[in-house]
């Protein structure tokens, strides 16, 4: 009798030692004469149950985790390859409440399939947005975007189709497709995610804008902290492009598009998108001045799509159900699901993609299982390290771009990282001023000198060193930041010191 | 160590498969640095010829990117997450178990030349926090005691 098992090759659940697990499984198993196929998809997104294992059985697959190797023996004492119990096992898979809750449509096949199998990806749906794609007008796939409401989920949340519309219509030799891969946003991993996990839903979005706007080569902006993702993306380029879904006649239509994947080098400012794009032509990643749009002058002076990973993977679906799909998703003018990202003190970290108008509450609660040391939650910063700190005052909000806008927080790309009560929020609104002048470009002197000047004057405050005089001036240094800075980078730093020190003056000394 | 001769055979060589690529400065200073694990000072010269650029305009490059390096790290690169979700999860202890155990701080290399120690912003491991790199491996929910056993084996293969 054979069996099949499936052991995550995340770079998250091999962090946590999937690759030993693998390992140690095929050494117990060939010992037991059993005959034992090991595949490594994707991981489900439950970090906290990594590594775990899936079992193929005839009622579906059923989960054991976390699993460590010592736990091996085990496992196969208690029969799991036929469901077995044991106190690791979790029952069916897809019945765990974390996973049964959400509506997975970009994730959709992220932990069940092989990552690196072409055959999968096409076993489970994939390349039916191009396929549909590929009998519309260059109009109507913009349309179609248009329609569904996607809106950018790097964090600008600008609309998507309108984007690719001004691209469409900006006449030019040559158009250039860009995806913003340099998630640099700490709490944020839902773009490495997608690139281990499910590599060709983003070729696929990639190659689908392509077409919709004219633009024959496209480059993948990855940052070099995700090699794994780097290796995934390349081997899954190399399987497109030898089955035609890439290259110079697209599945026999005689159309172009060209991919390639150009690595960072450890800057987060080029997560910028004028930045990544002087990034790609070899310069310094110093920040371009807006206007000109990307959209009409972008790469190399070309007009250029740059999306985020999630909005480009976001694109197959929407090809192959219709607009009206995505758009029934959500609430307000935030339309489809978002990839949430439950990273810090939590007990149940992981990813969590769910329509919005979700509250925070329930997010960290229902999904999160409250913080991982036990203690009160006393805050969450969501959107990365330019993301507000919201206190649990506000955990009722919606998880909606413009209920956080409202509150002058931001979803961002929607990590969420909680902290528990022994932080101390000064500490953690230096930290941001520090970050700022470490990735500062060093092009407008806001940003450039502002973010050592809060750094120091934040430390005074903590110091006690006068007050009176040193709080109302750290709130004027955020206000020349925040409006006089060229980019989002020192443009947004106000965002965590700010809200620190609104919700949680007493961390800096204030009575309140 | 790479003989002088050999060490820019190899620069020409990398430069020689990527110039003709669009934007080609950061491939190339990658496909040194893979090769060499660092970016010579002396390939600088023929980097600005190949690519019609200054000797300036290629050193602001190097310098301008954390991740470019104009020195060899020591034999293992420690790499730790300093970023908001890691320090969520204790990571300054741990930051400082480290520093302490190897002796060094942030952007040093031990006596021995066996640890270089950098600090990185954001893995994507921030479900696993804190999360450290050793060389190409990613470890994840890292105690001290866990660093101490990591580091321990690889000092035997030392």
């Amino acid at each position: 009798m054979s069996f099949i098992v499936y052991v995550p090759s995340d770079s998250g659940a091999v962090s946590l030692g999937a690759n030993r697990i693998a390992a140690q499984l095929a050494t117990e198993a060939s010992q037991r004469n059993i005959d034992l196929t090991i595949i490594r998809n994707g991981s489900r997104g439950m970090y906290w149950l990594e590594p775990m294992v899936e079992v193929a059985t005839p009622t579906g697959r059923v989960a054991y985790g976390p699993v460590k190797t010592n736990d091996v023996s085990s496992l196969f004492e208690a029969n799991f390859l036929e469901a077995g119990d044991h106190s690791l096992a979790l029952g069916v898979t897809e019945d765990i409440p974390y996973l049964k809750k959400q509506q997975r449509l970009t994730f959709a096949r992220v932990g069940i399939t092989n990552p690196i199998s072409l055959e999968d990806y096409l076993a489970h749906e994939g390349y039916q947005g191009l396929k549909n794609a590929m009998t519309m007008t260059q109009a109507d796939i913009v349309a179609a975007v248009t329609d569904s409401g996607l809106r950018g989920r790097g964090g600008a949340a600008f609309p998507t189709g309108i984007k690719w519309n001004t691209v469409l219509n900006t006449p030019a030799e040559q158009k250039y497709i860009i995806c913003n891969a340099d998630e640099g946003d700490s709490g944020t991993f839902s773009d490495r995610m997608i690139m281990e996990n499910d590599p060709f839903v983003l070729i696929e979005g990639m190659t689908i804008a392509g077409l919709a706007v004219g633009a024959t080569q496209g480059y993948i902006y990855l940052r070099v902290e995700y090699p794994h993702a780097h290796r995934a993306l390349n081997t899954a380029i190399q399987l497109a492009n030898e089955h035609h879904y890439l290259g110079d006649d697209i599945l026999g239509s005689g159309q172009r598009f060209q991919l390639e994947v150009r690595l960072g080098a450890g800057a987060y400012v080029c997560g910028e998108e004028t930045s990544l794009m002087e990034s790609l032509e070899g310069k310094r990643g110093l920040v371009r001045f807006k206007p000109p749009l990307p959209a009409i002058s972008g790469l190399f002076g070309k007009p250029t799509v740059v999306n985020n990973v999630i909005s480009l993977a976001s694109v197959p679906i929407i090809l192959a159900k219709g607009g009206e799909f995505y758009r029934d998703y959500g609430m307000g003018r935030s339309r489809g699901t978002l990839p949430l990202q439950l990273a810090g003190n939590l007990k149940h970290t992981g990813l969590v993609e769910v329509a919005f108008g979700l509250s925070l509450r329930e997010l960290l609660y229902d999904f999160g299982g409250g913080s991982a040391t036990g203690k009160p939650i006393k805050a969450v910063q969501v959107g990365g390290p330019l993301g507000a700190f919201l206190p649990e005052a506000q955990f009722d909000t919606p998880l909606d771009y413009e209920a956080f806008a409202a509150l002058w927080a931001v979803l961002g790309h929607g990590g969420v990282v909680a902290f528990d009560d022994t932080t101390n929020m000064a500490t953690m609104a230096k930290y941001s001023m520090e970050f700022c002048a470490i990735e500062s470009c060093g092009k407008c002197t806001p940003c450039r000198i502002g973010s050592t000047r809060g750094h120091e004057l934040i430390d005074a405050i903590m110091q006690g060193q006068e007050l009176d005089k040193n709080i109302p001036l750290l709130r004027s240094l955020c206000d020349t930041l925040l409006n006089g800075s060229l980019c989002a980078l020192g443009g947004m730093t106000p965002y965590p010191v700010l809200s620190a020190l609104n919700h949680f003056p007493e961390d800096f000394g204030v009575k309140s | 160590m790479t003989q002088p001769s050999t060490l820019q055979t190899t620069v020409q060589d990398v430069i020689s498969a990527l110039k003709d690529k669009p934007g080609a400065l950061l491939p190339i200073l990658h496909g040194i640095q893979d090769a060499l694990g660092y970016v010579p000072s002396d390939s600088v010269p023929s980097i600005a010829q190949a690519l019609n650029l200054s000797r300036a305009e290629v050193h602001g490059v190097i310098s301008f990117y954390h991740y470019f390096r104009s020195t060899p790290t020591g034999q293992h690169l420690v790499q730790v997450c300093r970023a908001e979700s890691c320090q969520a999860m204790g990571s300054e202890t741990l930051e400082q178990h480290i520093k302490t155990s190897l002796g060094i701080d942030y952007h040093e290399t031990s006596a021995d030349g066996k640890f270089t120690l950098e600090p990185v912003y954001c893995l994507g491991n921030c479900a696993c926090s804190p999360a450290i790199t050793i060389d190409n491996d990613v470890y994840g929910r890292v105690t001290s005691a866990e660093f101490t056993n990591l580091i321990d084996e690889l000092e035997k293969s030392l």
